[in-house]
């Protein structure tokens, strides 16, 4: 029983944080039919800007809850910052081209990004670990858990209705999702895609940034964190279906089951598990599992 | 118009195929120089195990160098560089994974014309660089990695090592943990997977076993190196309580580790023994839970048993890099450093002054004995390539008025008490029941 | 290019390589050799690439080519380089045979993330299969060529002489396909598959040819490039390693097989310099020009002197596109 609701909540809390940074891999593709390969990068981006923001308001002399602040507001910030400069200098020049070209420009720009967070902010790991005891433990049967981790099952709940409702229930949201399905239609119909394109890539960042800031209390945060993030971030984004939420939290959870199944009941397979569960994925139901099968245009 | 174009099509891959030559023979233009011993340095410049490791090694390096061309060194080893020779150091960063150092390495000899490379921290990158120095014929110290089967697995006439394996690290925790009576029915383990983490753990179950015969391994966790985050790996443990957690992860692993655990109250529970832990003391402070013992793989830093070298090393460490403690990275590149300068001045005593080929350097260093800040260095393993020496372990105490970590109830090894005999495989040794130690 | 000439090309190229070998210091040599072997893995990609599918799993083949060639010694006793390559190819091309009719399916992104996925299932195993010595991989034992061991002071040269042979033959080869029906026929497929099956080719059928020859070229470069380095780990099957195998791929462009050897030299020597001379700008300095690629010449380095330069933004009324045409536009 212990075992299950050990795995229960790892799962849980790694599926959330999953959900969190894959959030707008899959919105950005949804909307601009771009799989970003930057997107750990920018994840990375947020962690950094957390650990310095937080450092920031430390010396400063403000108290510990101000770290959540802090966190928030860094990611805000480098979405300020990346997500409009990214869209209107580099990825404009692409749009309508081959994706697999995209994919390769967001390829140069994953490997720009990592030297630059290298000249920003040096080679050596950052560790902001204080706001990860900033919510106590709870403690369940024999096991404990940090209030951290689980917090972060509310933010993940958070971000996933906050854009389900922003697309499905505001009159913006509508026409993003017109911009979705049929974009040329939509110009036609006077919608300023562009704009609309900024808006959503900026909105992808900053989900992408949010995932790297709240997880930089919990790990060492040093070069070569988006490489593996962004892998793990392609997995739950095609395990769901590429461009939907629901697709990515029933991905998030899949994987995030996955994972903590391996580590506690076979180690040996917990490297790979995430990606054979992404083959079989792509082998059975190569849209994912919640995609419907779109007609192609020639 | 076809005719045109083909001439075209000749004209420019003939233009870029000279101008490719043209640079393939300027990139091979080699420099030489006698009067210059050239030494090739490798260690983590970036990365994980940079701040904890890696720089304090290289910094380790500068401040020796400098003291060695200036002829500032206690006797005896106050000549002026190596034995008249001006040194000169080319630094390189270890990061990137083993295959790329192996052709760094490659670089450093033939590119870089380098007389001799002191290098290494992970054991992954020793394990890859050893057979390639040896295949060049070209003169490796290996300063710093644990892992006990690079010279179990494999003999080598060029390729060295300065510095103790992982098995004393291990052995002399167990001895440490049964003369102090610390109660341990079960054990939780967690090291990473790679060669040093799967030697470490062998060497301490197996070391266990003869100590504390009913001690049980619960959880057993092999996390992969760099990675970083443990939040599952630290629930498992949670899951089975344990007497103790042993592990000998290092760098930012370590780091990370402690700081992920320690809000979880897994130290509450059970007693943090760490095989390496002392380099992660001055940037964790106040974080690393007290009464953790550790071990520095050597008589290190806040370990240190008090000796003139000694004091020497830390203060000019110190005037040159601040006031925090020396780790057992620097100690380690010290203690290669001097012995290197001690080979190279017996090798040109012994060929009339001129500067060492690696045939001459090596014959040299096999089998020398040599005082270091960490104590005497032995190379008495492996046919004279493989050093043992003394070790320490203790408990870590933060001292809030110093703001550093000092370390209590400190006990001293001497290197035949849990070092293997040359005739001996560590892993064969330590379950044997460590035959000829001699402990006193 | 004509079978004959081709061939006449590569012997060219041969003898060449091999009179400045002989001049070359040590490290320039092991540079070359570097280059030539992850040439033949990039020249894997560029198949793959002109026949319309763009790979993110390289490394899989690269790393079965290292690690067969490595236990073609080990297991089977093997010790001349020359059969332990081929037999990391051929273990690379049957694997690659055995997969492709599955991936052949697959088309854009999908294709590549399936192929990336397995890279990573395969670092996966190979990461935890302590027999393959693990994350740390092994070494392996100098080979012997054509019966001789290799002395130290001229293994360098005959394990760069061996490998320059290999690439310039597989060259060839691959040059003489490019011109072969199926080879013309899937440049059609790279504009257009829809097309091409309206007009009775297989799309699938070719992909997976395709992918199968890919898959034997990274054999065969990963074989080498064990044999040449000693050393084996499963970093060969990560995607960061097919990312660079991209990324020169593009920069090669795929209308010239020397291209492709160029642009690995010009990563090699990047890679070689950087860690000591720039370490933390070389990525930078890489995706920086890759962005200047795509959006200048598309082409890659081949269209310099192919004569056939790509132009950017308009897909061209007659010959073949360079970048494929745009979704739901009619042309």
């Amino acid at each position: 029983m212990d075992l299950a609701l050990t795995i229960g909540i790892d799962a849980l809390t790694y599926a959330s944080w999953l959900f969190i940074v894959s959030l707008g891999l899959t919105l950005v593709f949804g909307v601009l039919k771009i799989l970003n390969m930057a997107h750990g990068s920018i994840y990375a981006l947020g962690a950094y800007a957390a650990a310095s923001t937080v450092a920031l308001f430390a010396s400063w002399g403000w108290s510990p809850a101000s770290s959540l602040v802090a966190m928030l507001f860094a990611a805000a910030a480098v979405a300020a910052v990346v997500g409009p400069l990214l869209e209107r200098t580099l990825l404009a020049r692409f749009y309508g081209r081959d994706e697999v070209l995209l994919l390769l420009v967001t390829y140069a720009l994953f490997l720009i990004l990592e030297d630059a967070t290298k000249l920003i902010w040096g080679v050596n790991p950052y560790y902001v670990s204080e706001p990860y005891s900033l919510l106590g433990n709870i403690e369940i049967g024999k096991l404990v858990f940090v209030g951290y981790d689980l917090a972060l099952i509310g933010l993940a709940a958070v971000c996933g209705l906050a854009v389900w409702l922003g697309l499905n229930r505001t009159v913006a949201g509508k026409v993003v999702l017109a911009v979705i399905h049929n974009p040329e239609m939509s110009a036609s119909m006077g919608v300023n895609i562009s704009v609309v394109y900024s808006v959503a890539f900026t909105i992808g960042v900053f989900l992408a940034a949010l995932g790297g800031a709240f997880t930089a209390p919990m790990i060492s945060v040093q070069p070569g964190v988006s490489v593996s993030v962004i892998i793990v971030s392609f997995a739950v984004v095609i395990i769901g279906g590429l461009g939907s939420i629901e697709g990515a939290a029933i991905g998030a959870l899949v994987v995030g089951l996955a994972r903590a199944v391996a580590v506690h009941v076979m180690p040996e397979i917990e490297l790979f598990s995430i990606y054979l569960v992404m083959a079989a994925v792509l082998v059975f139901r190569p849209e994912g599992l919640f995609q419907s099968v779109k007609a192609r245009v020639i | 118009m076809r005719m045109q174009f083909r001439g075209k099509r000749f004209g420019r891959p003939a233009a870029l195929g000279l101008v490719a030559a043209v640079a393939w023979g300027g990139l091979a233009a080699p420099v030489h120089a006698q009067e210059t011993f050239k030494l090739g340095v490798v260690t983590f410049l970036s990365g994980p195990a940079a701040e904890s490791f890696g720089v304090p090694a290289a910094n380790a390096a500068k401040v020796m160098v400098e003291a060695f061309n200036k002829g500032s060194v206690p006797k005896p080893y106050d000549k002026k560089g190596f034995g008249g020779l001006t040194v000169e150091t080319v630094l390189v960063d270890e990061a990137g994974g083993a295959t790329k150092q192996v052709q760094e390495l490659r670089n450093l000899y033939q590119r870089e014309n380098v007389d001799a490379v002191i290098g290494y921290v992970s054991s992954g990158d020793c394990l890859a660089v050893a057979p390639a120095a040896e295949e060049m014929k070209k003169f490796l110290v290996l300063f710093d990695c644990g892992s006990p089967r690079i010279f179990e697995e494999a003999s080598y006439k060029y390729v060295f090592r300065t510095a103790s394996h992982g098995a004393m690290d291990n052995v002399a925790l167990a001895r440490y943990l049964k003369s102090r009576n610390v109660k341990v029915e079960t054990m939780n383990l967690i090291n990473q997977d790679y060669a040093w983490g799967h030697d470490s753990r062998s060497d301490f179950v197996g070391a266990m076993q003869q100590l504390y015969p009913n001690a049980k391994a619960a959880g057993d966790l092999l996390p992969k190196f760099g990675a970083g985050q443990y939040g599952t790996e630290i629930s498992a443990l949670a899951r089975q309580p344990a007497d103790i957690v042993y592990s000998s992860l290092w760098g930012g692993d370590l780091a990370a580790f402690v700081l992920q655990a320690a809000p979880r109250g897994l130290f509450k529970r059970s007693q943090l023994v760490l095989s390496a832990g002392d380099h992660v003391l001055p940037s964790l402070g106040d974080k690393m839970p007290d009464g953790t013992i550790l071990g520095a793989r050597g008589a290190y830093g806040i370990l240190a048993a008090k000796s003139p070298l000694n004091d020497w090393f830390w203060k000019t460490y110190q005037d040159a890099h601040g006031q925090a403690a020396v780790v057992q990275a620097s100690y380690r590149m010290a203690q290669a450093l001097l012995g290197v300068k001690l080979a190279v001045e017996k090798a040109m005593a012994k060929n009339g002054g001129k500067k060492p080929n690696a045939d001459e350097l090596a014959e040299a260093l096999r089998g020398l004995e040599w005082d270091s800040p960490g104590g005497k260095i032995q190379m008495a393993l492996a046919g004279g390539q493989q050093a043992i020496q003394p070790i320490a372990i203790g408990r870590t105490k933060y001292d809030a008025a110093k703001k550093m970590v000092v370390a209590n109830d400190v006990q001293h090894f001497r290197a035949e008490c849990v070092n293997p005999p040359a005739n001996m495989k560590s892993l064969d040794w330590i379950k044997a029941g460590f035959p000829g130690a001699r402990c006193d | 290019m004509a079978p004959t000439k081709a061939l006449a090309f590569s012997l060219a190229a041969i003898a060449v390589l091999l009179l400045a070998g002989l001049a070359a210091p040590k490290w320039l040599l092991f540079l070359s050799t570097m280059a030539a072997s992850h040439g033949l893995a990039i020249l894997g990609v560029v198949v793959l690439m002109r026949g319309g599918g763009a790979t993110f799993g390289q490394g899989l083949f690269f790393a079965v080519g290292a690690y067969g060639a490595a236990m073609a010694s080990i297991q089977l006793g093997i010790t001349d380089a020359i059969l332990r390559a081929l037999l990391g190819a051929l273990a690379a091309g049957l694997l690659a045979g055995l997969v492709a009719p599955l991936l052949a399916r697959y088309r854009g992104i999908f294709f590549a993330m399936l192929t990336l996925a397995l890279s990573m299932v395969a670092y996966g195993i190979l990461s935890k299969w302590s027999a393959l010595g693990g994350t740390d991989g092994f070494n392996l034992p100098r080979p012997t060529v054509l019966g001789m061991m290799l002395d130290t002071s001229w293994a360098d040269y005959v394990l760069y002489g061996l490998t320059v042979v290999f690439a310039a033959l597989a060259a060839a080869g691959v040059a003489v396909y490019f011109r072969s029906s199926s080879g013309l026929a899937s440049l059609a497929v790279r504009g257009n598959d829809l097309r091409v099956e309206y007009l009775g080719a297989s799309p699938r059928a070719l992909l997976a040819l395709n992918f199968s020859i890919a898959g034997a070229l990274g054999g065969l470069g990963g074989a080498l490039t064990g044999l040449a380095l000693g050393h084996v780990d499963p970093q060969f099957a990560y995607w960061t390693t097919s990312g660079e195998f991209v990324f020169a791929a593009i920069l090669a462009g795929y209308q010239s097989v020397a291209a492709v050897f160029v642009a690995s030299l010009l990563l090699e020597v990047v890679r070689s310099f950087s860690n000591l001379y720039f370490p933390n700008t070389w990525q930078l300095a890489l995706g920086v020009f890759l962005l200047l690629v795509v959006l200048f010449r598309p082409g890659g380095i081949g269209s310099l002197w192919s004569g056939r330069k790509a132009k950017p933004a308009r897909p061209e009324p007659e010959g073949e596109p360079a970048v494929a045409c745009k979704e739901g536009t009619a042309t």
